[in-house]
């Protein structure tokens, strides 16, 4: 096979599809939990008046639209990386994956777009209820859209509902079984959560930086602080045990995966110890320098200390998943994961204690937490993904058999545009969003359609003295 | 021809939905397109700060068409996507990535400090607008003349979609983009700038036609097929009227541009004519999805399959149509070129 620099063209179209959706899960990762808090806020707003929740609600929908137009571009990408790069598996797999796809359009994309010009721009045109409608639409679409794309994903790791046709190709049976695969109820559960918690960390960290910047007295900071450490508090616990219940899901069906997960090379037939840490070895399938807990991964995972285990021994070598990858995604995602119930903890602590709003040191912790959501949900996904290898539908169709039939240097190529124009662009947006972040929200926040910003409106907008007091 | 008697079965059904998603995504986000390649038209900052308000509460939505068009393909004929994508990779991932700049450059043309970071955007969005409406071109023209194909995959070379043919439906696309987004703005201004808007779309709309008169002109000779259907008896009954009605809607644009007051006449002409330029595509490659070897029953998806989606698009597809309708009317009427659109 032809090659560019030791890399094949199914390597590099795996590190391009890993890359583009990487990248594209930040944005909506952080926006289906921002979509559903905006919601709260202009339904807080509508119901008490007080001016704060406006504010507030004002403040985050210039960051939402400007991550939700990321997402949309970064989306578009992703509804052609199927067919440009994974041509075979989008033939044999288009008739049970696509339709569900095509629902995630139909149910989804196309409700948050029609109503998101209407929930940015449209306040005054519609009158409050039917933007708290549009709110509601653009939050709800954002889940449904979830819930679509997380039922393929689980499809590919526990596919059933389908039978294999002459020409090869994986013909529906049973839809209920399709969308209903074992593995899809846990991975929604632990993927929105996921969303949710991660825009907790961000609004709770952009809150502790303005604390430590001094502004302390805002109460929209303080208001936001105090949601989302509310929230950290409640899902970070639910989030853990999500977690726990999907992984054994996976242990019953994709025992492989947990076993690189657990870096298990040998069986274990009177209990598996838990390693914490270790060099995966995959060419002598062991572990090297590894702490571990004697039995202790038996008892997580059979809830019996003694249970055997079975490892990697049992699977044959080319049908192994990486697990140098898997061991360390998974250990970052864990480990973030304490931290957040860590920092949901202290939170309650402080609030007990009336010092929410004082605590410096939990408001550091907060602003170093911000971003973590993001770096678990990666390592989540990358656990997940990587751990279904060498396969894209999980023991059926094998990676290998599943790429289009390109050069290398042509999926180079791509792959290399991406890189600089992902980086050039999502990089830029990122400086504008913690641009705004950088400012506190502040009296008289405006919105999206008010802005008299260096380049929205021409002219002022009446009703609103002066719109940029404040500001950074 | 054996199969130009049409049997209305759920691939025809899917192949109509098909064709009318992408179409109406070719024309809304033709003329949201069609705003940058006119922008550097117009130099000032207030002038492009209109232009950009006249389509920032839609364009999100115009845009979904586009990945309906994509999951839709995949769905109802995943050979065809599969054969495709690959057959077109380097003008589908070229446009892909000019829609990535001009997309963002919604967003961040607002955010931007400094007159070097507003001209950056700027040229991203115009840059971008171009870049995709040629590569959309390309891909319809490379479609249009055949791609190769060997059992279930492209088998040619990745620089097959390059030829003067595509290059001419590249630069009509172009045009025709520019030329609806000069109707739209013509729509949606008033004064000086719906003057200047409105001499464009006079210049524009004789520059499109006379792209489809090349394009229907080159068409029939890429395949011996498409001269059968469009010039040899008795075929010719059923296609001579596309030619002729294109050539009505030429002159009411024409009298619509120049002499009618009525504002939104012109960019609903346009509609019409990209109406029947699809519809003569569509005759042109029937009953062929990937001319000139894959049909569309070859290509379709299991009947399961169709029928599930069926059931949902059947309900969901009038959904779409009125509530992004409705979002339409929201945002009706002249631009208030003091307020933005508050």
């Amino acid at each position: 096979m032809e090659q560019v620099l030791g890399f094949d063209a199914l390597l590099l179209a795996r590190i391009q599809f890993g890359f583009t959706v990487a990248f594209h899960f930040i944005f909506p990762a952080f926006t289906i939990g921002l979509a559903s808090y905006l919601a709260v806020l202009n339904a807080l707003w509508l119901k008490t008046g007080n001016e704060r929740f406006l504010r507030l609600f004002r403040y985050w929908i210039k960051i939402f639209a400007i991550t939700f137009a990321m997402g949309v571009v970064s989306g578009i990408v992703m509804s052609y990386q199927f067919g440009t790069n994974w041509s075979v598996f989008s033939d044999k797999a288009g008739p049970v994956i696509g339709p569900l796809m095509a629902y995630e359009v139909l149910t989804a994309f196309f409700l948050e777009a029609g109503f998101l010009g209407i929930m940015l721009f449209g306040r005054d045109r519609v009158g409050p209820g039917l933007h708290m409608f549009a709110c509601l639409m653009v939050a709800v679409g954002t889940a449904i859209s979830a819930t679509w794309i997380l039922s393929v994903n689980s499809w590919m790791q526990t596919p059933q509902g389908h039978i294999i046709g002459e020409n090869g190709q994986f013909l529906p049976e049973d839809w209920w079984a399709i969308i209903f695969n074992p593995s899809f109820p846990y991975r929604l559960a632990h993927a929105l959560t996921a969303a949710y918690l991660t825009t907790a960390l961000v609004v709770g960290g952009v809150a502790g930086w303005h604390y430590l910047r001094g502004h302390g007295h805002n109460r929209g900071v303080r208001i936001m602080f105090s949601m989302a450490m509310w929230m950290v508090a409640v899902v970070a616990p639910l989030q853990i045990f999500i977690g726990d219940q999907h992984g054994l899901n996976t242990l019953e069906h994709q025992p492989a995966k947990v076993m690189a997960m657990e870096g298990h090379f040998e069986s274990h037939p009177e209990g598996a110890p838990l390693i914490l840490f270790g060099i995966p070895d995959q060419d002598a399938q062991e572990m090297r320098y590894t702490i571990e807990i004697p039995k202790a991964s038996s008892l997580i995972l059979k809830h019996d200390l003694n249970a055997p285990l079975d490892g990697l021994d049992t699977i044959p070598r080319e049908d192994q998943p990486p697990v140098g990858v898997v061991f360390w995604s998974f250990r970052v995602m864990v480990a973030l994961g304490f931290a957040m119930l860590g920092l949901g903890v202290w939170s309650l602590i402080s609030r007990w204690r009336g010092i929410l709003h004082t605590d410096t040191w939990l408001h550091r912790a907060a602003l170093v937490m911000g971003p973590t959501g993001f770096i678990a949900v990666t390592a989540g996904w990358i656990t997940t993904e990587v751990g279904r290898q060498p396969f894209t539908v999980y023991n059926i169709l094998r990676t290998a058999d599943s790429v289009a039939p390109l050069d290398a240097p042509a999926v180079a190529t791509s792959l290399i545009a991406f890189i600089f124009v992902y980086f050039a662009v999502f990089g830029s947006g990122v400086y504008f969003l913690l641009r705004l972040m950088a400012h506190p929200p502040h009296q008289g926040e405006t919105g999206v359609e008010q802005e008299v910003g260096p380049m929205r409106a021409a002219g002022t907008v009446p009703g609103t003295a002066d719109p940029r007091t404040g500001a950074k | 021809m054996e199969n130009l008697g049409i049997s209305f079965d759920l691939t025809v059904v899917w192949a109509l939905i098909l064709a009318l998603a992408i179409y109406i995504y070719v024309v809304l986000d033709g003329f949201d397109l069609g705003l940058g390649i006119l922008y550097p038209l117009f130099r000032e900052k207030k002038d492009r700060d209109l232009m950009m308000n006249s389509v920032a509460p839609v364009w999100d939505g115009n845009e979904t068409w586009l990945v309906m068009g994509g999951g839709g393909l995949m769905a109802a004929f995943p050979l065809a996507y599969a054969i495709i994508l690959p057959a077109l990779y380097p003008p589908i991932i070229a446009m892909l990535l000019a829609l990535i700049f001009r997309g963002v450059a919604f967003e961040f043309r607002w955010r931007t400090e400094t007159r070097l970071s507003r001209k950056l955007w700027d040229g991203a969005f115009i840059g971008g607008s171009f870049i995709a409406s040629m590569a959309q071109g390309v891909i319809l023209g490379a479609l249009l003349q055949g791609i190769e194909v060997e059992g279930r995959a492209y088998a040619g070379g990745w620089w097959d979609w390059l030829t003067p043919f595509t290059i001419l439906t590249g630069l009509a696309v172009v045009a025709g983009y520019a030329f609806l987004g000069a109707c739209w703005l013509n729509l949606k201004l008033e004064g000086e700038i719906q003057h200047r808007v409105r001499n464009m779309a006079r210049i524009l709309g004789l520059v499109t036609v006379g792209f489809i008169v090349l394009v229907s002109l080159a068409t029939p000779f890429l395949i011996g097929i498409y001269w059968e259907k469009w010039f040899t008896f008795p075929q010719i009954i059923f296609t001579a009227p596309v030619p002729i009605a294109v050539a009505i809607i030429g002159i009411a644009l024409a009298r619509s541009l120049i002499v009618d007051g009525r504002d939104w006449l012109p960019f609903v002409l346009a509609l019409a004519l990209f109406g029947l330029c699809f519809l003569g595509l569509g005759i042109s490659i029937w009953p062929h999805i990937i001319p000139p070897s894959v049909t569309l029953w070859e290509a379709a998806a299991p009947e399961k399959s169709q029928w599930f989606m069926l059931v949902g698009a059947v309900v969901l597809i009038p959904m779409i149509l009125a509530y992004t309708g409705f979002a339409y009317w929201v945002f009706r009427g002249k631009l208030d070129p003091e307020q933005g659109y508050h």
